[in-house]
């Protein structure tokens, strides 16, 4: 494997995959269909979906475990066909982090340096320094079976990282962990992936830390992917209401379309009225109907006599406390469902009465016209 | 209960206290295993004591001369003909745990690899030699390896060789080749399962981390599956060394071990405290074989790192 020099973090336009009509069929049933991706150099780009969507299928392809029934992978522009695993410039942290139990954590980092065939102070210091990376300096005799869960999940990393690939592929490497310390992680991830600027490949079925970590995230569904974009893209405009649920809750409204021109839709609703809003890229005109979506968070209660450019008024039904947030189920009149709101605490949304009539703000800009 | 209890209450006290007893696991643990043991105690403990106490006798034309002595000792370990017999024994066993395991390891290796669906269908497989008698399976080879056997009639039909090869049978190597055919299953077994336990993303690891598959095979699998391969090894060893039936049947005046050896003593020769003393001997050195040969491996595997 070529060394890479190391420099600061390398994000730039240059394709480091390319992921051109990619299909992968187990006899009849397609595990990815017709698959198309650019990944570009230095960026942290995560596959996200449900299980079952063709995120790990697609990871493996990228790694040589498994070969595209039709379609092409290039890595660096250089095409990965025929190429096998154990030679392609791309390392993987597995999701059950695959320490080999009978090595200690000093041999595990250097099993792949032992083909480099490198001088062995030059071999140690490479190791040191990748054990420094994931804060494990210290820790080079303790056998795999003597560690916790997040050390061996360093362990992996610096493993990986150790190689110097200039694609690294994580597989769900956080859902083995609890919740503080995968969180604690995520930060760590990021800022490694920073200080590196190797390539970082994550697949992962959190949205969470898809959003919390990514430069880019695809959204897959089903074998296809329906959607790749920046997080804050991905999480605001939607361009489905399948995409649009999995990234978190999402208030549907029905609505007619009045006037459709070259980047703008007008469109009638019942509860909110006529509202001028972006035309999605991909939007396909079916009929008259479309669907707009409001994130929860979006509606803000009006307190007492405050009033906004734009409000609605309903009544609440139902109310849930979170610790910090509230959510507020909010029937408006003429809405088919009722509109789910999150409100935080600090003014006492925890307050509010089940039964209470409030007024709610919003911004057109939030109503997103999605397919369905 | 406690009506009893509080009627009579030293009664109560060591119903309480054997009540408690039985339900300690240690008691409970030896009541469930203490049918198996009295079946071990009677009939192998104390027969190893009788050839153990015998071994330490004279035998006196018919009688037993009952004073102690180490004369037996003596005749087992410096008279050339048992020391060669046990030398013998000892290469015989350890060239078929040998060739056992050699042989086994690929087999249970596709079977754990590559048997898919399978498996179970071919582990049932390795089963059927066994479905016939260890005495038929032996002859068989005596078919094999005879004067006008198979294989001599095989190479003469080949024009390999002239006439029929004598050095076939009736020698340590068709000892050894009957052996190693009889003992491969289990050797199989016990490598299978070791190789099932091995962690197949552990191989994939190795894999993206350069290695190809030789490689990734002896610093991954090899080292990860050295369990089976030693427990294989010293299951086809020990019972190998004191084999008699084999050697009997196809070694020949050359292929003579030491179990035949013990068992004319106790025969023909009558003779039960040299032949006691000669099987002691032979526990003993197999007892220290097999603890030296996992010492090694062990300190092998540690090495190999």
């Amino acid at each position: 494997m070529p060394e890479r020099p190391r420099t600061e973090r390398t994000q730039t336009e240059r394709p480091m995959i390319e992921i051109k009509s990619v299909t992968r069929s187990y006899g009849a049933f397609k595990a990815l269909d017709d698959a198309s991706l650019t990944i570009k150099e230095g960026e942290f780009f995560s596959l996200l979906g449900p299980s079952g969507c063709g995120k790990t299928t697609l990871l493996r392809m990228i790694a040589g475990f498994d070969n595209p029934t039709s379609g092409s992978i290039s890595v660096d522009g250089q095409s990965m066909e025929g190429i096998p695993a154990n030679r392609r410039p791309t390392n993987m942290v597995f999701q059950s982090y695959a320490i080999f139990p009978h090595l200690n954590v000093e041999q595990n980092v250097a099993y792949g340096l032992k083909r480099l065939k490198l001088a062995g102070p030059e071999e140690k210091r490479r190791v040191e320094e990748a054990l420094a990376q994931v804060s494990l300096t210290g820790l080079g005799k303790r056998l795999a079976t003597e560690l916790s869960g997040g050390q061996r999940q360093r362990v992996a990393l610096a493993r990986a990282l150790v190689m110097r690939p200039k694609v690294l592929l994580l597989d769900e490497p956080l859902s083995a962990l609890d919740k503080k310390l995968r969180e604690q992680m995520q930060v760590e991830l990021r800022r490694l992936q920073q200080a590196v600027g190797i390539t970082f490949v994550l697949v992962t079925h959190d949205q969470y830390e898809a959003l919390a970590m990514s430069d880019r995230i695809a959204v897959m569904f089903g074998g296809r992917i329906a959607q790749v974009a920046s997080p804050k893209e991905i999480y605001q405009r939607p361009v489905n209401r399948q995409v649009a649920d999995f990234l978190g809750g999402m208030n549907f409204v029905k609505a007619e379309i009045v006037e459709e021109n070259g980047a703008s839709l007008v469109v009638d609703t019942l509860g909110f009225g006529r509202i001028k809003t972006d035309k999605p890229k991909a939007f396909v005109r079916n009929g008259g109907a479309a669907t707009l979506g409001i994130r929860p968070e979006r509606l803000r209660v009006l307190w007492d006599n405050a009033t906004a450019k734009f409000e609605v008024a309903g009544k609440v039904v139902e109310r849930h406390y979170f610790g910090e947030i509230t959510h507020l189920i909010v029937e408006i009149p003429g809405l088919e469902k009722p509109l789910s709101v999150t409100e935080t605490n600090d003014f006492g949304a925890d307050d509010i009465p089940v039964g209470t009539s409030i007024r709610l703000a919003y911004d057109p800009e939030a109503l997103v016209a999605m397919a369905d | 209960m406690t009506a009893a209890a509080e009627g009579s209450p030293a009664f109560g006290m060591t119903r309480a206290r054997r009540n408690a007893l039985l339900q300690s696991e240690p008691v409970q643990g030896f009541a469930l295993i203490s049918p198996t043991f009295l079946y071990a105690l009677i009939l192998l403990v104390l027969p190893i004591l009788v050839v153990i106490a015998h071994s330490f006798w004279t035998q006196n034309y018919l009688t037993i001369d009952r004073t102690f002595t180490l004369e037996n000792y003596r005749i087992a370990l410096t008279e050339p003909i048992y020391r060669d017999l046990l030398w013998r024994s000892l290469y015989i066993s350890l060239t078929v745990s040998f060739f056992t395991v050699v042989l086994a390891y690929p087999i249970a290796y596709f079977i754990s690899f590559h048997g898919g669906r399978h498996k179970s269908l071919w582990l049932f497989l390795i089963t059927i030699p066994f479905w016939t008698s260890y005495l038929l399976r032996v002859m068989s080879w005596k078919v094999i390896l005879g004067y006008n056997g198979v294989l001599n009639s095989g190479l003469m039909g080949l024009g390999v060789i002239d006439e029929p090869s004598t050095a076939l049978l009736y020698n340590s190597s068709a000892v050894i080749i009957t052996l190693t055919h009889a003992w491969a299953a289990f050797a199989i077994l016990p490598i299978f399962v070791s190789l099932e336990k091995v962690d197949r993303t552990l191989v994939e690891a190795a894999k993206d981390l350069g290695d190809g598959p030789i490689r990734s095979f002896l610093r991954v699998t090899l080292p990860l599956s050295a369990p089976g391969v030693i427990s294989a090894a010293l299951i086809v060893m020990i019972p190998t060394v004191g084999d008699y039936v084999t050697p009997k049947l196809v070694g020949g005046k050359d292929g003579v071990m030491i179990a035949n050896a013990i068992q004319a003593q106790f025969g023909k020769a009558s003779n039960w405290p040299l032949g006691a003393a000669l099987s002691v001997t032979t526990m003993l050195i197999v007892t220290l074989i097999a603890g030296a040969t996992v010492l090694i491996l062990r300190t092998a595997q540690r090495l190999a790192r």
